[in-house]
């Protein structure tokens, strides 16, 4: 049998585009204090640290949990750094649970960050490789016809890709972390420039500087806690390769087969009737709707219905990412896991102004790469 | 308790200077293939896939990415990456596998050394703030350490050579090495410093290689091979970064690891470790406390052969080889990461 997981400690840092007050160390403290005092703990309780980043490049350093070693408490602990390019901030989750699932560890800090001002990850994401043509688009230049081909294919409106970005950005107005404080209205958006067709600027996540943390431990302390913790009910991942003629990259075979998977140990069939709430991981707008599809909320082709209907706001019956996601904030290696740590405030009631009444069981979903990479948690307010 | 869980085949492309002729894929693609042949399997028949390799060796950002594309990814698969030493990626599918709803993991780790300046590179893993602009490359990082255990009284130059010549002795009989042959320590000796009190012999090679391994739990792994290389423990421990609060004559990590996994509970045969710098087998055999009997690197090592980030999953390598062959009945493996070994890996393979 395997140990039940528990979220008994969150911990996030305020997102921006710089964070000039703190240095690498002092952001990953930042959120990772905030999760030990949320947990009642300290460094010297962990039994270890799972970390999680993307590229390197995006802050000059090679391998840096190396550097963070001292700041993290981690000296003589394990340390464990995971990367799998946008959906890093995921799997740093599910390897941290998994740790505790099978017993390795007792408790563990999982921390994600980026520092994007640290360097210019449009630079980072643009590189000169051999015998390949260099983009110099950035990730909207690979999403962009993505986009396309679903506004074909599903005969989407036009308006539902503004629809999102407002949506998203009047959620973070109610979550103190986010990066962007911004009233969008539709008319922001559509009057924001063009950047990689149908892609506004608006309609695009920002760059920002940020840290998320988790504390978690197995069943008997998560019992002992005093603060209601919330609870592991799956986890699961998927990869498919970037360069392969058979694959569907608007909606991913890894992607659905992913969410099958968490879905069957959490005991769902019927995820849009039984999940309460799911933060997803939308770097550009339009990834809403096809995301909705693709975890198996929406019928194939209808995804785009449940924005323009209203469906997926705060109060609404499906409300998607209530904290604002990474439409509002997006320290790349971290939107993963803050995603993830998003849905487990959601079920222990604690996301404040931005929290689904009575949320029992939410769905943390982070992907990357060219849409091949996913990693997803289901979180309930109860072990089983 | 989980299902004990072993090494049940290994593949290694032979670690050279310069492979001008592979991309990642090209390079993941016949090995990992090979290693799941070997014992009959495909991708299809493994339940989880870590990898391990930097993208600063590369010079680009996810070249783990493109390594995927050397998978058979069709139905997609439960695959993950660490951007460390390939020796944590098994940890990682290790920890994957306890949960027993698989019984296969594929681990693989790719080097690509020949792209870029390394020994500037490796200052880059410094504190970006006050040591990176000082650019404390790989040699000087090592001449702290070399020095430090010098004046200390704990080994010699000749000490060192000796080391170099002994290893790169026994990698005569290791297809898979790059450097490797009868060297005089003398002739070594008489070498220019590069940082004092480091010579290129002291140093490792710059290795071009991808090296691959199939993990399998119980009865499983029983069925595929007659002698599984049972992981009996297997613990890893950091250090302080900052260089300053270390001794760097001692490798205290290690030693936690060592003690964790019980590296001397059994008399133990072999041990597979990984000192890319002469002056490192002397700091890790005695923080691992291996007695004169043990056979240290019977594969050469780290100064034979060395594809970064794969050089430590090459212990279990070599390792694992000489109990599925019935050579060595016990054997200890280490695998070192980050500045003057910062972080250090410590596991026990037994064949029965």
């Amino acid at each position: 049998m395997a140990e039940n997981c528990a979220i008994i400690g969150i911990g996030q840092t305020k997102y921006a585009a710089i964070r000039k007050d703190v240095s690498l160390p002092g952001l990953l403290r930042e959120a990772a204090l905030r999760a030990l005092e949320d947990a009642g703990m300290t460094f010297a309780d962990m039994d270890a640290i799972i970390l999680g980043t993307a590229p390197d490049m995006f802050e000059g350093v090679m391998m840096p949990e190396l550097f963070f070693a001292d700041a993290l408490g981690a000296v003589g602990k394990p340390i464990l750094r995971v990367h799998t390019a946008g959906s890093v901030g995921g799997t740093t989750g599910i390897v941290a649970a998994s740790t505790i699932q099978t017993r390795t560890y007792d408790k563990v800090l999982c921390i994600a960050f980026e520092k994007q001002s640290e360097s210019d990850a449009m630079w980072a994401l643009s590189p000169a490789i051999p015998f390949q043509p260099q983009l110099v688009a950035g990730a909207g230049g690979y999403f962009a016809p993505l986009i396309r081909s679903y506004i074909r294919r599903s005969g989407a409106p036009e308006d539902v890709g503004m629809m999102v970005a407002v949506k998203d950005r009047q959620h973070a107005l109610k979550n103190p972390y986010a990066h962007l404080h911004v009233d969008e209205t539709m008319e922001t958006v559509r009057n924001s420039p063009m950047l990689w067709d149908p892609i506004r600027y608006s309609e695009t996540c920002p760059s920002s500087d940020g840290a998320c943390a988790m504390v978690l431990v197995n069943e008997k302390i998560g019992k002992a806690h005093p603060k209601k913790p919330a609870w592991v009910r799956g986890t699961a991942m998927r990869t498919e390769a970037t360069f392969f003629s058979g694959r569907d990259q608007i909606n991913p075979l890894a992607g659905r087969e992913c969410a099958k998977d968490v879905y069957s140990q959490a005991g769902i069939t019927d995820p849009a009737k039984q999940i309460d709430t799911a933060e997803i991981y939308v770097p550009f707008s339009w990834f809403e709707p096809m995301w909705l599809e693709n975890l198996g909320f929406a019928e194939v082709g209808t995804g785009w219905k449940w924005t323009l209907e209203g469906k997926t706001k705060l109060g609404a019956e499906l409300p998607i990412n209530a904290s604002g996601g990474v439409m509002s904030t997006n320290p790349i290696g971290a939107s993963g896991l803050i995603r993830f740590a998003e849905a487990a405030l959601q079920v222990r009631g604690q996301a404040g102004e931005h929290q689904v009444d009575g949320a029992k069981l939410a769905l943390g979903h982070a992907y990357g790469g060219g849409s091949q990479f996913f990693s997803m948690w289901v979180v309930g307010d109860s072990p089983v | 308790m989980s299902q004990p869980i072993a090494i049940v085949s290994v593949a290694q492309l032979p670690s050279i200077r310069r492979d001008r002729t592979r991309d990642e894929a090209e390079m993941v693609q016949p090995i990992v293939t090979e290693a799941m042949q070997k014992i009959g399997l495909k991708q299809a028949d493994i339940g989880f896939t870590c990898s391990g390799s930097s993208d600063y060796l590369v010079g680009r950002p996810f070249s783990f990415v493109a390594a995927v594309d050397g998978l058979v990814t069709w139905p997609p698969i439960r695959e993950s990456h660490v951007e460390m030493d390939g020796a944590w990626a098994l940890f990682e599918a290790l920890i994957r596998l306890r949960h027993g709803d698989i019984d296969t993991a594929l681990v693989f780790a790719f080097g690509k050394s020949s792209l870029g300046p390394i020994p500037d590179v490796m200052n880059v893993q410094n504190d970006p703030y006050y040591v990176q602009p000082l650019n404390l490359d790989s040699f000087s990082q090592a001449a702290l350490q070399a020095r430090a255990m010098i004046d200390a009284g704990k080994a010699t130059e000749r000490d060192f050579a000796e080391i170099v010549v002994r290893n790169r002795r026994n990698a005569k009989s290791n297809p898979n090495a790059q450097v490797k042959g009868d060297f005089d320590v003398e002739a070594i000796l008489a070498e220019k410093t590069i940082s004092s009190p480091i010579r290129k012999s002291f140093s490792p090679p710059l290795s071009d290689s991808c090296v691959a391994v199939v993990l399998a739990s119980g009865d499983k792994a029983k069925k595929l091979v007659k002698r599984p290389a049972w992981i009996r423990g297997i613990d890893h421990r950091i250090e302080p970064y900052s260089l300053g609060v270390r001794d760097l004559t001692q490798s205290v990590s290690t030693r936690i690891a060592a003690e964790k996994v019980g590296v001397n509970a059994k008399k133990n045969d072999i041990a597979e470790i990984h000192t890319p710098f002469a002056h490192q087998e002397i700091l890790i055999k005695e923080a691992l406390g291996l007695d004169s009997s043990v056979v240290v690197n019977p594969s050469g090592g780290a100064l034979a052969a060395n594809p970064i980030m794969a050089t430590g999953l090459i212990r279990f390598i070599e390792a694992a080889t000489r109990i599925h062959a019935g050579e060595a009945n016990r054997a200890i493996v280490h695998a070192t990461s980050g500045v003057t070994m910062q972080q250090n890996l410590v596991a026990v393979l037994e064949g029965e």
